[in-house]
């Protein structure tokens, strides 16, 4: 360590501190605790609770320890008489207003506040005067106020600032008229919000969704991993008579800090959505019938073996690597080979290059200490949150962040450079910069690449973004969820790698749900078996399984209408054949296409293994009770290899599926060198307009799509036609009229925004919604009219 | 600061250039600190008092969180964030002026314009503030300020006059 260190004494200890840190970062570093309400180690300092007044030696008042810095010789004294008499005296100021209703409060049991009153709080109130009064406004779906037990701390002032970077919540008003909120009444959407819940010392702002549901002493504490994303924020389940009651962060430098996103927190309330599969179902003389796990395991068996092989499997990439290895097992077993975990994929020609498993290229904790990022096709807020809050620190330090995208999104920190094009041109606006990258740096262009990538003519947009690209030290590239789902993602791909090349940046990926990378090295991909070797035998990818339709299919965890690149072509075929769907919800489409229903058990039911963008393995174990007859997924597995006959299907744990796992991948070293070369193939025109989709925030899997309090925040409201103004001026459509989008003979109507960020001749139409399902591909031509 | 709400158009070019000014005055990036020029500008041309609107405005022109601004105009007493008379009266209420009578100054004004202090009359003319500290002219008490004119060593003849004398 280069920095300099002072020697402090902490009640008669000897310690050394770092010179200008403050008191308390000493003093918890050494274990001595220093009550404070309005410090967060996350936050800067305020020092406006004076909770943490303690005595130095020489200075004539107390101090806070939360902002005075170490001086060399310091003596500190945070017990001693005088300073418990200040800690006493804040803790007398701040109850003057406090309201006595911890009995009702839904903090009380884990409430900062009621904790530190028991050990300075004077059993009798000396204030006999009126209390204030807070009226609360509704600040949303998913954070309940009470402001009246408020004790002007500003943490969550400071979260929105600091590190949402959207100032939401602020105090306005002064003295006793003081008061946080928004001062008229809006609800506070950003994808974080939800954490100001955990910092918030005192009963202020609680959970909605959890509001009167539960006690802290009441319910059990289980470790999990949430299922929603790549980064696999590492999660407290809280457990009451079996039934999962809410999920808060659990604390994790390396992969989410202290943070979680609202979908990881708020996700939860899926689990009991109502149409939840409690028994097993039989399609017998064209009615549904719930029959015992054994018919219909025997009945899913029987659908499996009778078609040699002719099958797809299709399963969600936020399921467990253990259901995933089994999955592929069992299909391969049978000799069916198209098995998928890319439902939203459409571009696999280059699948023979890809890397062991979609790798981020960095741990995510050094995704902050990029000095140079360059990002392809990603509104990263809404698709991996805190993967955003990361890039969002580099940003903050200095690094340059750019992006390439098909429309401007809001980012909350300072942005080098934004490329925003017609979404099916980025393969030509990326060979531009690739172009702009190798002039600057006078290297040659890759032989394959050479027709296409000298074709373009940068503009300083792309060189400016090269130039950055070349000028940094440790520079990344990533591909984000619009990049994966686009026609040309090969290309894109190949492009991307070949810049990385060029400009010495490493390339990664974000990858879609919470284990594409647990799913690759399972073996759950057409092109590769367990462990990430080659297929001796490529089964049909995600797309081709249904565009050449198979006699059966194996459906799990996903709703191919919503979840898949081209939903129409997977009804159709689903229609079509026997179709086993391993599901934990049931819908009337999956009634009308599937043949057998098993109910799966849900997230938090299970026992299992997420592996996260970064590589890193993350197990959980099951806490909450499955609903109905739910079983999990491995379980229904096991017994299905059972029923076949196949042999190595005698697993007692999910565990054991590991441990089987592990031995086939051996050592694994994520590498992400592209070593393909293939030509790029010209964009067919598309007539028309041209559709590009979204997935809204909270659409991305079944789970966050029945959660009530997600689904009623702003973000969930995406059944709207982004539309440019001037193409809606030559259709004379205007702002929130009603517009007919039509392919291929299906027709929809939704609403128009018009949106200067919507390049002309773009539509964008989100996937993932209701109001979208099964509904052209992800990128198709569409006609528009009035409606 | 979403991409279709922008109020901008609500201010004045005269209160945008008085902005522009402010700014000025700071490091770039540190736009926050020319809210107070700007309101006291907004506030001045709209008689007398804010609304959310021109709050929101203020906030979009200088890139702005809106919440800052609605901070920063609650705060200070000088701001009104509701409807109140185009004049604005204030009597100093501090020692100094409480020694020389100011309780009597505001019971008389409250008699003659039959309203309490935090009132304004029914006919908009008069605004009279609910409390004001120390205005720092201790030597002239009792006094008051109306509209940023202070009047010092009050009588209730000149009482008379002076508020006789708002239109």
């Amino acid at each position: 360590m280069t920095e300099q260190m002072v020697n402090i004494e902490i009640d008669g200890k000897t310690v050394k501190a770092r010179k200008g840190e403050m008191i308390m970062q000493a003093a918890d570093r050494e274990g001595v605790y220093i009550p404070r309400f309005c410090y967060h180690e996350k936050l800067s300092v305020a020092a406006n609770c004076r909770m943490c007044l303690i005595e130095a030696e020489k200075a004539p008042k107390p101090l806070p320890a939360c902002a005075t810095p170490v001086m060399e010789g310091m003596k500190i004294f945070t017990r001693s008489k005088k300073a418990i008499a200040a800690q006493r005296a804040t803790m007398e100021f701040l109850l003057i207003n406090h309201p006595l209703d911890c009995p009702i409060c839904d903090q009380g049991g884990e409430c900062e506040l009621q904790d530190l009153a028991m050990g300075y709080g004077r059993g009798i109130a000396r204030f006999s005067e009126r209390k204030r009064v807070i009226k609360d406004e509704n600040i949303g779906p998913l954070i309940s106020t009470f402001m009246t037990r408020c004790i002007y701390c500003t943490r969550c002032v400071r979260f929105g600032m600091e590190i949402a970077g959207i100032q939401e919540l602020g105090d306005t008003g002064r003295g006793e008229h003081s008061r946080i909120g928004t001062y008229i009444g809006r609800s506070v959407d950003h994808e974080l919000s939800g954490n100001v819940i955990d910092i918030c010392p005192v009963g202020a702002l609680n959970s909605r969704p959890f509001k009167m549901h539960g006690r802290g002493w009441e319910m059990t504490r289980h470790e999990t991993v949430s299922p929603h994303d790549c980064v696999g924020s590492n999660l407290y389940g809280h457990v009451l008579r079996g039934k999962l009651m809410r999920t808060v962060p659990r604390p994790n430098e390396a992969v989410n800090e202290t943070w979680i996103a609202d979908r990881d927190r708020f996700s939860y309330a899926g689990i009991y959505s109502t149409d939840r599969l409690e028994r097993p179902m039989l399609k017998q003389n064209s009615g549904w019938h719930e029959v015992d796990w054994e018919t219909a395991l025997a009945a899913a068996a029987k659908v499996l073996r009778s078609v040699n092989g002719d099958a797809g499997v299709l399963a969600s990439p936020g399921s467990t690597t253990e259901e995933l290895y089994l999955l592929q097992k069992l299909a391969r077993g049978l000799g069916i080979h198209s098995i998928d975990t890319r439902p939203r994929q459409a571009d696999f020609r280059d699948d023979e290059f890809e890397p062991l498993f979609p790798w981020l290229g960095h741990s995510i904790e050094d995704l902050e200490r990029l000095d140079t990022a360059f990002i392809i096709g990603s509104n990263l807020r809404k698709e991996v949150p805190l993967l955003a809050h990361r890039i969002r620190k580099a940003s903050l330090h200095g690094a340059a962040v750019m992006f390439l995208n098909p429309r401007r999104y809001e980012f909350l920190f300072p942005l080098t450079a934004y490329l925003s094009a017609d979404a099916y041109t980025l393969p030509a606006e990326l060979a531009a910069i690739v172009k702009a990258a190798a002039k600057a740096a006078r290297k040659p262009l890759p032989a394959h690449l050479k027709d296409f990538v000298q074709a373009q003519a940068p503009q300083a947009e792309h060189e400016k973004i090269a130039a950055h690209l070349l000028q940094g030290k440790c520079a990344g590239i990533l591909l984000g969820h619009l990049a994966l789902s686009h026609p040309a993602y090969a290309d894109l791909r190949m492009l991307a790698a070949a810049l990385a090349d060029v400009a010495g940046a490493k390339l990664g990926y974000i990858s879609e749900g919470a284990n594409s990378s647990g799913a690759w090295l399972a073996g759950a991909v057409p092109h590769r078996i367990a462990g990430g070797r080659k297929a001796a035998l490529k089964g049909l990818d995600a797309r081709a399984m249904f565009t050449e339709a198979r006699k059966a299919y194996v459906l799990m965890g996903v709703e191919p209408e919503l979840d898949c690149w081209d939903g129409t072509a997977a009804l159709g075929a689903l229609q079509k054949a026997s179709v086993v769907a391993i599901t934990p919800f049931v819908t009337d489409t999956m009634k009308r296409y599937a043949a057998v229903l098993l109910p799966a058990c849900s997230f938090g039911e299970t026992s299992g293994t997420h592996v996260n963008a970064e590589g890193r393995w993350q197990s959980f174990t099951g806490m909450a009770k499955p609903v109905g007859e739910a079983r999990p997924g491995w379980k229904i597995l096991r017994v299905l290899g059972n029923l076949c006959e196949l042999e190595g299907f005698a697993f007692v744990s999910s565990e054991e599926v590991r441990a089987e796992l592990k031995q086939a991948l051996a050592e694994i070293a994520p590498d992400n060198q592209f070593k393909g070369t293939r030509n790029i193939y010209a964009e067919p025109p598309v007539k028309g307009f041209k559709r590009v989709a979204e997935v809204p925030l909270y659409s991305v899997d079944m789970l966050a799509r029945r959660s009530a309090p997600l689904q009623a925040t702003h973000d969930a409201d995406a059944a709207w036609v982004r539309l440019s103004p001037v193409d809606a001026r030559k259709l004379g459509i205007t702002d929130n009229a009603q517009v007919a989008v039509q392919h291929a003979g299906a027709r929809i109507t939704l609403p128009v925004k018009l949106d200067d960020s919507v390049q002309s001749g773009n539509v964008f139409l989100p996937a993932g919604i209701a109001a979208t399902a099964g509904f052209a591909p992800l990128y198709a031509s569409v006609e528009l009219e009035r409606a | 600061m979403t991409e279709t709400s922008s109020k901008i158009s609500l201010l004045s070019k005269n209160a945008r250039q008085v902005i522009d000014e402010a700014v000025k005055k700071y490091p770039e990036g540190r736009q926050r600190s020319a809210i107070f020029d700007a309101l006291r500008e907004v506030q001045h041309e709209n008689k007398g008092y804010l609304t959310v609107e021109l709050m929101d405005a203020v906030a979009d022109y200088l890139k702005l969180e809106p919440i800052k601004v609605y901070e920063a105009a609650t705060f200070y007493s000088m701001f009104e964030t509701r409807p109140v008379g185009r004049h604005s009266i204030s009597v100093c209420t501090n020692i100094s002026c409480m020694l020389r009578g100011a309780d009597d100054i505001v019971a008389y004004i409250e008699k003659k314009l039959g309203i309490k202090t935090g009132e304004s009359t029914p006919d908009g003319r008069c605004y009279l503030k609910r409390e004001e500290e120390c205005l720092a002219a201790c030597a002239g008490g009792p006094m008051m300020m109306v509209d940023h004119k202070y009047y010092e060593n009050l009588t209730p003849e000149m009482l008379d006059r002076i508020l006789e004398g708002l239109k």
